[in-house]
């Protein structure tokens, strides 16, 4: 499932970090030139998202609607710009599009919808995704389907009673082909998880109610990837990989600060993706420059 | 119009209950998401006949309906049951949202429709749903009101590619129709034909309906009645067709006079043909419990306060 290696690109690992710094470069141009949009979020899940679409998920562009395929759901759906990056950088669509981000007339709209090509579930309200992957992989189950569903959440969703309700039934239903990943970057629109709403114990949460818990840094790709490996073998129950993350990552006046959930200074943003724009032109390999737009 | 002699009652949810089982014999590709009330909604003859198909979610309705929307996009035809009370606002945004934006074939079956749940009291008596549901773009939105429609209904629904909300009723209701019936969505069924005014009902209502023109007529009055079983998409050429005809219009439905059944007709008409029109309902008040017969009559919703409704809205005549 591993997309072709590239030259000058020694191992899997690096390789994955490359269309991750290319998924963030693209998020920032789009919400730059929309001048709105969540960027914190979606730096934080960056490494996630990469692994699942450039290794993990077995989807294939050309057959979108393939029954067998692996399903995603964003139920963080604010953060659709990152999604759009690696379903165009897969092929769904032409990297081109990335410019029509929130225009009206595309169908890159301002939280994902299953009009877009590649997306497999509406969603931008939260508390909702986990409950359509309930749905899917039931349905996966009765159709003799070995298809796996992916929910990527965020912590500000645990503060939704849904979502609770969802993860009661995935472990209810046994349901082990729906593997979430908790994007756990502790903050939220209003301040931090802790601030806003208390989200006790996460890992006990989650266990209690029959779920197999993975805890990693969500930056880490070898982890990222090993974990991925241990919910695909993992029986009888859904799995949840924590992953602890830093909203903003890759990009210094963002990493940690709250204020960057939604764009905050596109003056600032706008210099700081020429600056990325110039710094991947020079790439040595040629990986980043070919891909610039 | 095929009518039948009244012979035995039932509920629209028993009829609802049964149909599934059928539909489930034919089809395989139904599955049904209930939320802790399976012997109430009838869900619980689906999931005796399909146990691999029937999902009983415990009492979370919210995760119910994206549960059914997940399986619609994997191919699946989800009936989603609960009442109308937490099927079209407790998990209204999640209708909204997984269900109608995406235009999933989820179809809600919503039982205890306004004061059918009588006794219950407000909590479970769903006065709203209609006008909340009618607002939602995608939606179809239907009540039948006896068993033979509503088996009709039920298999409409199916066929719909798009979210319906199906309306029923707790208590029983009289056979009207026979299983000939010819339902169509979007197609109002004259009860009656008549000249001097239109009355308009749904669901229950439709009944009362029956009696007060029945009494009309025994005034000189005739009645042209119709029995509109889709708000949504409304008759309008139906309704346009006999309010011309009449020049004046009654409707009748078990729920707020605001949003419902009343206000759709009201928008046809004042769009396309401004007529005298009283609306018969809940005036913008939540009930209270008691019987069914007792709260029609306490809210002016039973066929004596037709009469006069009708009596009233003619002699607004120009």
């Amino acid at each position: 499932m591993t997309t072709v290696s590239q030259p000058g690109i020694k191992d899997t690992t690096q390789e994955l970090a490359r269309w991750a710094r290319l998924l963030r470069y693209d998020t920032l141009r789009m919400i730059s030139n929309a001048a709105s949009g969540h960027p914190g979020g979606c730096m934080s899940m960056a490494e996630i998202l990469t692994c699942l679409y450039f290794h993990e998920m077995k989807v294939d562009p050309q057959q979108p609607d393939w029954l067998d395929r692996d399903r995603f759901i964003l139920s963080k759906g604010h953060c659709a710009p990152i999604l759009y990056a690696a379903l165009a950088r897969k092929g769904y669509f032409p990297v081109d599009e990335l410019r029509n981000l929130r225009k009206i007339g595309s169908f890159l709209h301002g939280h994902p919808d299953i009009s877009t090509p590649g997306v497999d579930m509406t969603s931008g309200c939260l508390g909702q995704g986990l409950s359509a992957a309930v749905g899917m992989a039931m349905a996966g189950r009765i159709d003799r389907r070995d298809y796996r569903a992916f929910v990527v959440i965020g912590d500000g969703e645990m503060n939704e009673g849904q979502l609770w309700e969802s993860a009661a039934s995935a472990s209810h239903f046994r349901l082990d082909r729906i593997i979430v990943v908790l994007d756990f970057n502790a903050l939220q629109f209003d301040g931090t998880v802790h601030e806003v709403s208390n989200p006790g114990d996460v890992r006990g949460r989650w266990k209690s109610l029959g779920w197999n818990v993975l805890e990693i840094d969500g930056h880490d790709i070898p982890q990222i990837l090993d974990a991925l490996r241990q919910a695909d073998e993992c029986r009888g129950r859904p799995t949840i990989v924590v992953a602890h993350t830093i909203k903003g990552k890759g990009v210094p006046f963002m990493e940690g600060d709250y204020l960057w959930h939604s764009l905050m200074d596109n003056d600032l943003l706008t210099s700081f993706v020429k600056e990325m724009h110039d710094e991947l032109q020079r790439d040595p390999d040629g990986f980043d420059a070919d891909r610039l737009w | 119009m095929t009518t039948a002699a009244p012979k035995r009652e039932l509920p629209t949810r028993h009829a609802y209950g049964e149909t599934l089982v059928e539909l489930g014999r034919e089809d395989d590709r139904i599955v049904v998401l209930e939320a802790d009330i399976s012997k109430s909604t009838q869900t619980y003859r689906f999931a005796e006949a399909f146990p691999d198909r029937f999902f009983n979610v415990g009492v979370a309705e919210q995760n119910m309906m994206c549960m059914a929307a997940g399986a619609a996009i994997c191919g699946r035809i989800p009936f989603v049951s609960t009442y109308a009370v937490f099927g079209s606002m407790r998990a209204c945004e999640q209708m909204r949202t997984s269900v109608a934006y995406p235009k999933l074939n989820v179809n809600i079956a919503v039982s205890h429709a306004g004061l059918t749940a009588y006794d219950d009291g407000v909590t479970h008596q769903a006065v709203e749903d209609l006008g909340i549901v009618r607002s939602i773009p995608n939606m179809t939105v239907l009540q039948p009101c006896d068993a033979p429609s509503t088996r009709k209904a039920v298999r409409a629904a199916v066929e719909i590619d798009g979210p319906v909300y199906l309306r029923l009723t707790r208590i029983a209701m009289p056979i009207l129709y026979d299983d000939n019936v010819d339902f169509q969505i979007g197609k109002a069924i004259r009860l009656r034909t008549g000249g001097d005014v239109t009355i308009v009902a749904v669901g229950d209502m439709v009944f009362q309906a029956r009696e007060a023109a029945e009494r009309l007529a025994a005034q000189g009055i005739e009645v042209d009645l119709l029995d509109m079983h889709t708000i949504k998409p409304l008759d309008v050429d139906a309704l346009l067709d006999s309010a011309t005809k009449t020049g004046a219009v009654v409707t009748a439905e078990d729920h707020n006079v605001l949003g419902g059944l009343g206000s759709a007709v009201a928008e046809a008409l004042g769009e396309h043909c401004p007529t005298p029109l009283l609306r018969v309902g809940l005036q913008d008040t939540f009930a209270q419990s008691g019987s069914y017969g007792d709260l029609l009559r306490h809210y002016g919703m039973d066929a004596s306060h037709l009469v006069e409704a009708a009596q009233r809205v003619m002699r607004r005549k120009q």
